[in-house]
């Protein structure tokens, strides 16, 4: 996790010297011109024999650090990465690049490079993750003469975290249960699907409302649902992909025996194979250690057509469903 | 090759003539695109870019700790995607062409596996000497533009693209100076 930085404690940075008096570890040289131009896939003749310049675009190569690191990167520089550093921003990616060369560097020139931090943005969240732009700006000599300017703009950043498999499985988001439906999480607590039935006018509701929607009577009482049902619609979610869900699935809205109807996972048959209409039984899914879930599983009506008959097991395996029956309203 | 001055036949601005490489003359007008230059990003110069250019960050060669900090394999370092984007316009005017900026801003990253396709278009031409248009500056008139070293011909912007699978890897700008026409640099 990251925590916060005052982009105001950043800003004081702006300003300050990133490398001071930085120098070139090798002088302009045939070798690492070869090299470049290799890798490069670069073979103009500008870049060979006696009057060979080194590729203008090489600029910022002259002044790396390499393996055994840089040297003149000024203290301010630093405690800024590791400001950055302690907020969880320690990855790195380098976004801009803008180089303006003012004169040819030649084997034999001696590099050294001074550069300052342009700016620090505020936060910033980007595809990669949250973090902070850091940009600098060097100006490159050759033998003490200005040969170049490279601004550099580098993200700071947080990696966006992707989904660790196995490691610390997402838990599914717990309902939200309040005062108006605490009657129906009891009722799943127990295995019993609960549906409301408003004591006025006899009407059954779900989900669970504190009002009814035909006569406005607030008193009710609870029937338990049979656990029969067929899917009276469905979509099936491919994308996006939410933290412990595993697209493609079946998200099925669920007409109860009773009549009215619930929204739950359609489990028990193939996401591709759900079909309007299909028997559905209620049982009930151990989601995580303190979370059960009313669920519909389709029976194994096997691969032939007709909608097998109307009742289907639902005691094949899970054993979950035990419960389920009687209490008829 | 030095190629002579080409005229504007089209009356559509400025257009010059420079040494393409070796003996073709390209002209260069506002609105001329460049070849598309399609370079194939294998792991081989993911590495050997980030060497060259002394970057040893291990998201450019390994792969597993690339992994780790997030990304799904080692991808181009913004060094080598500048040194390609310089060569893809040096290519095109020839190695008497004097770059003078190279400005990228880096997209979609470029990793193993992928093509990187480069095009880019003539944005904006000036001749030296700030004259506006098609001048035809075959003699030796022409004032030496601010630019330090330059030999004196046209500038130009030229507007790139990198597009690979996944998108713009990068998109930039390189400013360049052709060399004075009717002459080698």
């Amino acid at each position: 996790m990251t925590g916060d930085l005052a982009h105001a404690a950043l800003k004081v940075f702006e300003g300050l010297p990133a490398a001071t008096a930085g120098v070139g570890k090798d002088l302009v040289n045939e070798p690492m011109i070869r090299h470049w131009c290799e890798a490069m896939g670069d073979t103009s003749p500008a870049y060979e024999g006696p009057d060979a310049i080194a590729p203008p675009t090489m600029l910022q190569a002259w002044t790396m650090g390499g393996l055994s690191g840089h040297q003149g990167r000024s203290g301010a520089y630093d405690e800024l990465f590791a400001l950055l550093d302690g907020a969880g921003y320690t990855s790195v990616v380098a976004t801009d690049c803008e180089q303006e060369y003012l004169r040819p560097l030649r084997p034999g020139d001696a590099i050294t490079f001074d550069a300052v931090i342009e700016s620090v943005s505020e936060r910033k969240t980007t595809k990669l993750g949250t973090g902070h732009f850091v940009t600098t700006r060097m100006d490159v000599r050759a033998d003490g003469e200005l040969a170049g300017t490279h601004r550099f703009r580098i993200l700071k950043y947080a990696p966006t975290a992707r989904p660790l498999p196995e490691k610390k499985a997402a838990r599914r988001p717990r309902p939200v249960v309040n005062r108006d439906n605490a009657g129906f999480w009891e009722g799943v607590r127990e295995h019993r699907l609960l549906i409301q039935r408003c004591s006025s006018c006899g009407t059954l509701r779900f989900p669970w409302l504190p009002g009814c929607g035909a006569c406005a009577s607030q008193e009710w009482s609870t029937v338990e649902a049979s656990g029969e049902g067929t899917v009276f619609s469905y979509v099936v979610m491919h994308h996006p992909p939410f933290p412990a869900f595993d697209p493609p699935y079946a998200v099925g809205l669920i007409e109860l025996a009773e009549g009215v109807r619930i929204i739950s996972n359609v489990v028990g048959v193939p996401y591709d194979k759900v079909r309007t209409g299909m028997p559905v039984r209620l049982e009930f899914m151990r989601v995580d250690e303190e979370l059960e879930l009313p669920v519909f599983r389709a029976g194994d009506a096997g691969p032939g057509s007709g909608c097998a008959s109307g009742v289907v097991s639902g005691g094949d395996s899970g054993g979950v469903s035990g419960g389920a029956s009687g209490g008829e309203g | 090759m030095g190629a002579g001055v080409k005229g504007d036949p089209g009356g559509e601005g400025m257009s010059v003539g420079v040494g393409g490489g070796a003996e073709s003359a390209v002209a260069i007008s506002v609105g001329a695109e460049l070849a598309p230059l399609e370079i194939a990003v294998t792991r081989t110069l993911i590495v050997s870019g980030a060497i060259a250019s002394r970057d040893y960050q291990d998201v450019h060669h390994d792969a597993e700790l690339a992994k780790e900090k997030g990304s799904p394999d080692i991808f181009m370092n913004i060094l080598t995607t500048n040194g390609l984007v310089g060569r893809y316009v040096t290519d095109h005017f020839g190695p008497t062409v004097v770059l003078r900026k190279v400005a990228i801003r880096l997209g979609a990253p470029n990793y193993p596996g992928d093509t990187m396709v480069l095009t880019g278009k003539v944005t904006a031409v000036e001749q030296a000497g700030g004259s506006e248009s098609g001048s035809e500056s075959g003699s030796e008139s022409g004032s030496e533009s601010g630019a330090g070293n330059g030999s004196g011909g046209a500038t130009a912007v030229v507007r790139v693209v990198g597009a690979n699978g996944l998108g713009a890897h990068v998109t930039g700008t390189v400013t360049v100076t052709l060399p004075k026409s009717g002459g080698q640099a």
